[in-house]
């Protein structure tokens, strides 16, 4: 299909025809919309995504590679949101997370889009959730989202997805560190990657034993080598089986409520106006969450 | 802007890439960078994927006069006109008109300052706004110059 008018000039709903029937092009140019602020989607249906976070360094990207490898090869149309801080001070980023997935590049039924945090506040994309419901409209049946972290901010990010994966790597002690910060109530598996690294399978233990003793009911904690490609099969295939926990659920809701609020909050055009009157003591932190409320009642309709 | 940053082909050096990118992101824009080793076919495919607005291509190896035109006429036919394509590496004088033939809209050789590339992306950006050709598939005739 030639389109010499440009797809800059194509509306909303052309664009999400051709997506629809498979147009990688119109697909992307949506999310950028979606991104932008400029389309909304929450049609949804059978939604299958899966967060993928953890601390920086452990292999998520190349895990997620694998993932993708045994996905497509089951028939699996794969789409990653693969999601990168900006630099608070230029406002630019590296989005750099595609190059470690290999064969991410190739193929038909994989799409990989990078995202850039555009610093909002705890790294909550707001709109993240229409991109997933917009891969999931168009027939793709395997969605990761994919964060950098394992702190508070990024479960606002991976608790829109479903299913929740977190990644560490030996010897690390960062999920005991995640523990605190409630993120591995919210995982349904963990992995130990980099399992040719001494000690994987003694950090897998351990984190084993510190979810024995909380109230979490038994998350399985397996352990990989996405380098050497060990460990992957055993995960896709609890993957695939994962049934989205029900006592779970309630806390996905909660951190998906509270980063749509925290988003309506902090991209409403007040915001700063508010913090600015707080400052110079023309408005108490009450009055400014009464005024903040109005605001954003005026903005969402029912 | 939304920037891919390429390594084509059959060459492992990056360092010249990673710098470039480092810059970009520095002057606020969102770089992609592809890995190196990629196929023609592979980086079309990353660009529309990302819904790119610039290509800057890292060559080293000496295939730029094969490997460059190649990705200019995959974007052409997959109907990237407008996409802005650089090119950075060791590519000699004599094969820079050829380049410049295929949309290529500039060049930049070793020891270039990285200010110049910010002004060609900002000169870029000015002539897009303005109507003026400065696509991969548009009209030819004009390329970056430092003087």
């Amino acid at each position: 299909m030639k389109l010499w008018g440009g797809i800059g000039q194509m509306n909303d709903e052309e664009l999400l025809l051709g997506a629809k029937s498979g147009n990688r092009r119109n697909l992307s140019k949506l999310l950028s919309r979606i991104e932008n602020g400029k389309f909304s989607f929450d049609k949804h249906s059978d939604v299958w995504a899966l967060g993928v976070t953890g601390p920086p360094g452990v292999g998520k990207s190349t895990l997620i590679g694998k993932l993708i490898e045994r996905w497509t090869a089951a028939g699996e149309k794969v789409a990653v949101l693969a999601v990168d801080p900006s630099s608070p001070v230029s406002g630019g980023a590296i989005l750099g997370d595609r190059l470690r997935m290999t064969n991410s590049d190739i193929g038909e039924s994989v799409f990989v889009r990078s995202l850039a945090t555009r610093n909002h506040p705890g790294g909550i994309i707001p709109n993240i959730s229409d991109m997933i419901n917009l891969f999931s409209y168009c027939g793709w049946s395997r969605i990761i989202i994919e964060t950098v972290g394992s702190g508070q901010s990024e479960i606002g990010v991976i608790a829109l997805a479903n299913r929740i994966l977190l990644v560490d790597g030996p010897d690390r002690g960062d999920m005991i560190q995640a523990e605190k910060a409630g993120i591995m109530e919210m995982a349904d598996i963990i992995v130990v990657n980099k399992s040719d690294l001494p000690r994987a399978k003694l950090t897998a233990d351990l984190i084993s034993e510190s979810l024995s003793l909380g109230s979490v009911d038994s998350i399985p904690v397996f352990v990989t080598s996405a380098l050497e490609n060990k460990g992957i099969d055993d995960l896709v295939v609890c993957l695939d089986s994962l049934v989205p926990n029900e006592s779970r659920k309630n806390l996905r809701i909660r951190q998906t409520l509270l980063s749509h609020w925290t988003s309506l909050a902090i991209s409403n055009p007040q915001f700063d106006k508010i913090i600015i009157d707080i400052s110079n003591g023309s408005k108490s932190i009450s009055e400014s969450i009464m005024s903040l409320i109005e605001l954003i009642q005026n903005e969402v309709k029912p | 802007m939304r920037i891919v940053v390429a390594k084509v082909g059959l060459d492992g050096h990056d360092r010249g890439a990673k710098v470039i990118s480092r810059a970009l992101r520095d002057a606020g824009h969102e770089v992609i960078y592809t890995g190196i080793r990629k196929t023609p076919k592979e980086i079309v495919r990353i660009i529309i994927d990302e819904d790119a607005d610039a290509l800057g291509i890292s060559t080293l190896s000496g295939a730029h006069d094969v490997l460059i035109p190649k990705i200019c006429n995959i974007l052409r036919n997959e109907d990237l006109n407008k996409l802005i394509v650089f090119a950075g590496g060791i590519i000699p004088e004599r094969d820079r008109e050829a380049i410049y033939n295929c949309g290529v809209r500039a060049i930049f050789g070793p020891g270039t300052n990285t200010n110049s590339i910010f002004d060609f992306l900002n000169e870029s950006i000015k002539r897009k706004e303005s109507g003026d050709f400065v696509g991969v598939g548009e009209t030819l005739g004009w390329y970056w110059t430092d003087e």
